[in-house]
């Protein structure tokens, strides 16, 4: 039986999941809460946090704020200030290898190199996403209009791929061979990198804001539909004319965030209601992990080992899910 | 339509909407409302930082993104910038009690209004509560004769603050007021110097609340319960015949701008609602790029309520408000203020939507 222990977060749970062994929140007011071995209740930013991120290495947490900061939690609760945009508000950010760091603000997105030395990257309309791509040094931009492939930390000519719309969100395939982005439509938008190929992914009565790769990345599962919707990208030519799985269907409430196992074919689901289920990928065999409750689920994260499951909500209810008892 | 207002379950922010010219009075306003004890507190948008000295962290520049939308309507326009802002402002929904979004001088109102119908993120964090033009009485003249975005703020606006009253003499004043009401006769005028004004008159108005279109006909004004909306109403409509049911007086100035803003007031007994519904889609489908907004409150044959209507470009939305009381006249009355419309096949077709 799944073990619940809650958490009191009081405000919208913006990111979550594990900082070596012990669950942390990093919270819209600002502050990250961090709970287990080590307490910690830090106020990080002096107005609100608007993305975190873990580093890829997952030692270390970063956050960014409406106080243009972006920061670097330790796991032993120091915090050092990476980079600063004076009166931006910087809501997009993605950790690259290395410890290089990317966000974005407006029309323009910036690398900070491991070495704090900086790259400018500018854009003639909106920065919607960022990612980086699973090795290499490439960055990738969603934005208003299609996306951009930049060298984070050399030069030469980007690669840019156009499709109309807005691009928000970007996420490459672990494989390296996709880029996928959300859109201002409820639809995402990708790409086949070796030939441009584009591929859309559509029928969603909502905007996708949460995504997840599955083990080994043979799927993406995204919320804004009554289900989690799964596209395959394993094969030749990934979820082209290929139909998505669709688990935990409720009739009564959207999924609002996913999070898949780290180790096997399951998918951590939350609603629109607050509700949490997990869900096998082959039978669609369901696990009830938390029954509805105020808010949406609106941050869902594994521990490494895939034994623990942390939540948020954006009305602050969080907590943390034992799969073992 | 009547869907409209569904799934909406947390309480949404107001929002109010500031445009006007450069040098208008805006930044005055928006430091009146910030700086005034009032007990509110406010996360404030704007397009430049500029004079604005209060210390807020709710305070964000914003460069104004305007996302087309891929459903082939050319006026089905977002701004994309503020969609992401009210997403993370609702991050820390608790620090803050409403909204306030300036617009640079030149902006085109519409996009801005529609985000807060055509997003549903949006939609169900926050509500357009009103649109509020600040308008130098000194410049206003010019800038009408000049361009078309002064005569759209106006034409898109519900309370115009006719402001800095004290550079133009009395004579003057009347002119450009009177040239104001030709482009907006629906809009609360308010004359003001340097922006004073009571700031209830400009907040928490709820002039897209479909309860609260009320202010088309001082006939529908309640006295007693909405009293801002009362006096703001009666300040202009009594520049105006309750009973004429043809285009609105635009005060000769048609030659001098041939595309310039009209409003039109319609009206007749009940309507058959399945022939209004298909011609005001058509008409808005049709014409929507030219209609500015759209508001009315109309009776339907075998319906005992009230239906309330209102519209930005091809945005429609409508309900059932409530019963038509014993006392009112059930009067279908339907205004709409554009550039361009067809106003006698606008009307002849409307007619068509009469009950047999």
């Amino acid at each position: 039986m799944p073990i619940l222990a809650p958490v009191e977060a009081g405000s919208f749970v913006v990111s979550c999941g594990f900082l070596n062994e012990d669950g942390f929140f990093a919270l819209g007011d600002g502050t990250v809460k961090r709970v287990g071995q080590r307490l910690l209740d830090l106020k990080v930013h002096t107005g609100g946090l608007l993305a975190a991120e873990l580093s890829r290495d997952t030692t270390s947490l970063v956050t960014s704020g409406d106080d243009g900061c972006i920061k670097k939690l330790e796991a032993d609760g120091t915090v050092i200030i990476l980079a600063e945009r004076p009166r931006k508000w910087i809501d997009i950010l993605a950790c690259g290898p290395g410890g290089s760091v990317a966000f974005a603000s407006g029309r323009t997105a910036w690398v900070r190199l491991q070495t704090g030395t900086e790259r400018e990257f500018t854009h003639e309309r909106a920065v919607g996403g960022l990612a980086f791509a699973p090795k290499g040094q490439r960055l990738a931009v969603a934005r208003y209009g299609g996306a951009t492939l930049w060298w984070a930390s050399a030069g030469g000519n980007p690669v840019e791929f156009s499709w109309k719309g807005a691009h928000l969100g970007a996420s490459y395939s672990p494989d390296g061979k996709y880029l996928v982005t959300t859109m201002q439509e409820n639809a995402l938008h990708g790409w086949r990198l070796s030939d441009q190929q584009d591929m859309r992914m559509t029928g969603y009565p909502a905007k996708v804001k949460s995504w997840s790769w599955s083990v080994k990345g043979r799927y993406l599962a995204t919320s804004g539909a009554n289900a989690a919707i799964l596209w395959p990208f394993f094969g030749k030519t990934g979820p082209m004319g290929q139909s998505p799985l669709q688990l935990g269907t409720r009739s009564d409430a959207l999924v609002s965030c996913v999070s898949c196992h780290p180790k096997k074919a399951v998918v951590a689901i939350g609603y629109s209601d607050g509700m949490i289920v997990m869900c096998r990928f082959e039978d669609n065999a369901e696990v009830l992990l938390r029954q509805s409750a105020k808010g949406p689920v609106s941050a869902l994260g594994w521990d490494p080992a895939g034994l623990r499951l942390a939540f948020g909500s954006e009305e602050g209810e969080a907590g943390i899910i034992s799969l073992q008892s | 339509m009547s869907e409209a207002n569904q799934k909406v379950e947390r309480s949404q922010i107001p929002v109010t909407v500031l445009t006007g010219y450069l040098g208008a009075g805006k930044t005055t306003l928006l430091n009146r409302i910030l700086t005034e004890n009032h007990g509110k507190r406010y996360a404030v948008i704007v397009n430049e930082f500029g004079e604005i000295g209060i210390d807020n962290d709710l305070l964000v520049e914003s460069d104004e993104e305007i996302f087309e939308m891929n459903n082939g309507c050319i006026c089905c326009t977002v701004r994309g910038d503020l969609i992401r802002t009210v997403q993370n402002l609702m991050k820390r929904r608790n620090a803050f009690d409403a909204i306030i979004v300036e617009t640079t001088g030149v902006a085109d109102p519409a996009p801005v209004a529609q985000t807060f119908f055509m997003d549903d993120d949006v939609r169900a964090a926050a509500k357009l509560d009103a649109v509020v033009a600040v308008v130098d009485a000194r410049h206003v003249l010019q800038r009408l004769a000049d361009t078309t975005e002064a005569e759209d703020q106006i034409a898109f606006a519900d309370v115009i603050l006719l402001n800095k009253t004290d550079l133009v003499s009395a004579e003057e004043l009347a002119r450009v007021a009177a040239r104001i009401a030709g482009v907006n006769p629906y809009a609360a005028i308010e004359k003001t110097e340097r922006c004073a004004v009571e700031l209830q008159t400009v907040l928490d108005r709820g002039a897209f609340d479909l309860d609260r279109i009320l202010s088309i006909d001082p006939h529908f004004l309640r006295h007693g319960h909405h009293e801002h909306e009362c006096s703001a109403a009666c300040d202009h409509n009594h520049d105006h015949d309750h009973q004429n049911h043809h285009h609105q007086d635009d005060l000769g100035h048609d030659h001098d701008h041939p595309h310039s803003v009209k409003s039109i007031s319609l009206t007749a007994g009940d309507l058959d609602p399945d022939m209004f519904f298909p011609w005001i889609n058509q008409v808005t489908q049709i014409q929507g790029p030219n209609i500015l907004r759209m508001k009315g409150i109309l009776a339907f044959n075998n319906d005992p309520q009230r239906y309330v209507i209102q519209g930005v470009h091809m945005i429609v939305e409508g309900d059932h408000q409530r019963d038509w009381e014993a006392t009112e006249d059930r009067q279908s009355r339907l205004v709409f203020i554009g550039r361009d419309l067809n106003w006698d096949t606008l009307k002849q077709s409307f007619t068509a939507c009469v009950a047999e």
